[in-house]
């Protein structure tokens, strides 16, 4: 039976932010998770290929011991075991590292894996990194920002739009893909099957001495990126709040602001004297 | 020259050019950080036939041109071009690599970084340099709700892609002269393990959203199918393109091509209009290069209405009826 790994992220369902101004860092413990939508995409392409393969889906996630939350969700939707990597000194790690420590932990837990899917990108750092370094760090062929794959055998076709170019691509597994979410809709879990996944999901949890990882070359410590500072984009913004008629305020919109619209369409919206 | 000096180096990804005009974008500003640290700007190129590339590298800014050309080229292929990249890197030990964020740019940026083991900053939106020669790489998180600055004080090359149109290209002169160093194709390059299949060219629309200098935006609180048409109207006055968020086109008010978002198109124009506009992450992670927001919802305390340097508290289909009638009042035949 082929071996699937998919690769899930939590990240924060955010409308607003949690940010805490005073000491510049995000609140993440208030905002509440949430499985990132390209890594759900990923679980579904790796279960339209377990329904027509009867592939074994293990789902793999990295992070603090919450995100064995969206392992639940994962098991519920069809994976057929969650194992949580979580370990304080992994924290902070930035991309290099994180595909780094990825790629340990799938070696330990999957180390004949045929393919591994993950989602092209993530909502919170959004970087599309980890996907294409972990298929370095494991070695395998590997395509980014796949619409649509189809297996024969051991040889996987992928379709993907790649800078205005619909490129059709081929490789024998081993392998590594990223999940655009252009198509594989994911599939709706009823409430019902959530709850039982938190009964009797076959989830595990993993940590650096599991791996026999130095602390000194993971998570933040590892990572040559550093942040040297974060700052809000809207903070120095005025926002001017406009209420009442709709003429009105299209009328002040214009006293206020011709010159901007004006400059960028390069017409004059001056009202002659 | 000394041949010890510095270098910065620009990844030529000139696949899709006319359209994307990054490569150059990157080298005029390649250039400006140059004279930070008395580097050189070089131009990388891979490919087949491609002195048309070099040439034009050189007319926009480069000082010099690695250039690999040879028949296995002929595509762009990820496997092969970070092989290419990684040995070169490894001789000639740049200060710092810049690739354009296209698909291509995406893809290969972090697999060099990962042959390298150094550190790469994903879709930046702004680079400088410090006194100590750090790369300061600005890029927009969480939806383009935050702006990071990151740097990698440790490890060499520091890395950065860099979305299209962040900077402006200097002028193509025809004057400029650069050095060519012809790299030939290493004889033990391993076979590529991806196979390409088929390559096809999609249609080009007339305008591309992405470059809009002005762009109306709908989201389901235009009320209507017919209502968003509107939208149409207004966006034909002012010479700009439509965009819609998901729900919008999930419901068919407009083609897929409009959509505006993580899984659609990324927009950074002059001023956005946003009409009835929630603000989901998936939709403001796609507008953060815009300029000037305003912003018309009902509901004050919506995302977008926050992230927005004007918002109107009002109906969004009211004030795009309005804002037509003005427009048509103010624009001068």
């Amino acid at each position: 039976m082929l071996k699937l790994v998919v690769c899930i992220k939590q990240v924060p369902m955010v409308t607003e932010l949690p940010w805490d101004s005073q000491t510049s860092t995000l609140r993440r413990e208030l905002s509440e998770g949430m499985m990132n939508p390209a890594c759900k995409h990923a679980l579904e392409a790796g279960l339209r290929l377990k329904q027509k393969h009867g592939t074994h889906i293990t789902a793999i996630t990295m992070g603090p011991a919450m995100a064995e939350e969206v392992l639940y969700e994962a098991t519920s939707m069809g994976a057929d075991r969650g194992v949580l990597l979580t370990d304080p000194r992994m924290a902070g790690a930035d991309t290099l590292v994180t595909s780094f420590t990825m790629a340990r932990a799938i070696e330990k837990v999957c180390p004949d894996f045929d393919l591994v899917l993950c989602g092209c990108h993530s909502t919170d750092s959004e970087t599309a990194q980890v996907g294409p370094q972990l298929a370095e760090e494991l070695d395998v062929p590997s395509a980014a920002y796949v619409e649509h794959l189809e297996l024969n055998g051991r040889r996987l076709r992928i379709q993907r739009l790649s800078d205005n170019f619909l490129e059709t691509l081929e490789f024998n597994l081993p392998g590594l893909i990223t999940i655009s979410t252009q198509h594989y809709l994911p599939r709706y879990i009823p409430l019902k099957g959530l709850q039982d996944a938190f009964g009797q999901a076959d989830i595990i949890t993993i940590d650096a001495d599991n791996l026999s990882l130095d602390p000194e070359i993971i998570g933040i410590k590892g990572s040559p990126t550093k942040i040297l500072d974060i700052c809000s984009p809207s903070a120095g913004k005025k926002n001017i709040v406009m209420k009442g008629a709709a003429k009105k305020i299209v009328e002040e919109l214009f006293e206020r602001f011709d010159d901007k619209i004006g400059a960028a369409i390069g017409k004059d919206l001056k009202v002659d004297e | 020259m000394n041949e010890k000096r510095r270098s910065i180096w620009v990844f030529g990804d000139y696949r899709n050019y006319f359209q994307n005009r990054v490569t150059l974008q990157l080298l005029s500003r390649a250039t400006e950080l140059a004279t930070k640290i008395d580097a050189k700007v070089c131009a990388i190129v891979f490919g087949h036939d491609v002195d048309e590339w070099v040439g034009e590298y050189i007319a926009h800014g480069a000082h010099k041109v690695y250039v690999t050309d040879h028949p296995r080229l002929k595509n762009y292929s990820v496997e092969t071009y970070v092989t290419l990249m990684e040995r070169l890197a490894r001789k000639h030990r740049p200060e710092i690599i810049l690739v354009g964020a296209t698909s291509f740019g995406k893809e290969f940026a972090p697999r060099v970084a990962k042959r390298l083991s150094t550190g790469l900053t994903a879709d930046c939106v702004g680079l400088d340099i410090t006194e100590e020669g750090n790369l300061v790489q600005t890029t927009p998180a969480f939806g383009g709700n935050l702006l990071t600055q990151i740097i990698t004080p440790k490890c060499r090359p520091q890395m950065a892609t860099v979305r299209p149109s962040t900077f402006q290209e200097i002028p193509h002169n025809y004057e400029a002269t650069g050095e060519v160093v012809r790299v030939p194709l290493p004889k033990n390059l391993s076979k590529e393990r991806v196979r390409l299949i088929s390559s096809e060219r999609q249609p080009q629309r007339g305008q591309k959203i992405e470059e809009a200098r002005i762009v109306v935006c709908g989201g389901r609180g235009m009320g209507s199918k017919k209502k968003f048409k509107n939208l149409f109207d207004l966006s034909k006055l002012l010479d700009g393109e439509v965009g819609a968020t998901r729900p919008v086109v999930y419901s068919k008010w407009v083609d897929h091509e409009a959509l505006v978002g993580q899984a659609g198109k990324p927009i950074k124009p002059k001023v956005l209009f946003s009409f009835g506009i929630s603000g989901a992450i998936q939709h403001t992670a796609a507008i953060s290069g815009a300029n000037f927001i305003i912003a018309v919802n009902k509901n004050p305390n919506a995302t977008m209405m926050k992230m927005a340097d004007v918002a109107i508290v009002a109906d969004a289909n009211q004030v795009c009826t309005a804002l037509i009638k003005e427009l048509k009042k103010r624009i001068k035949s």
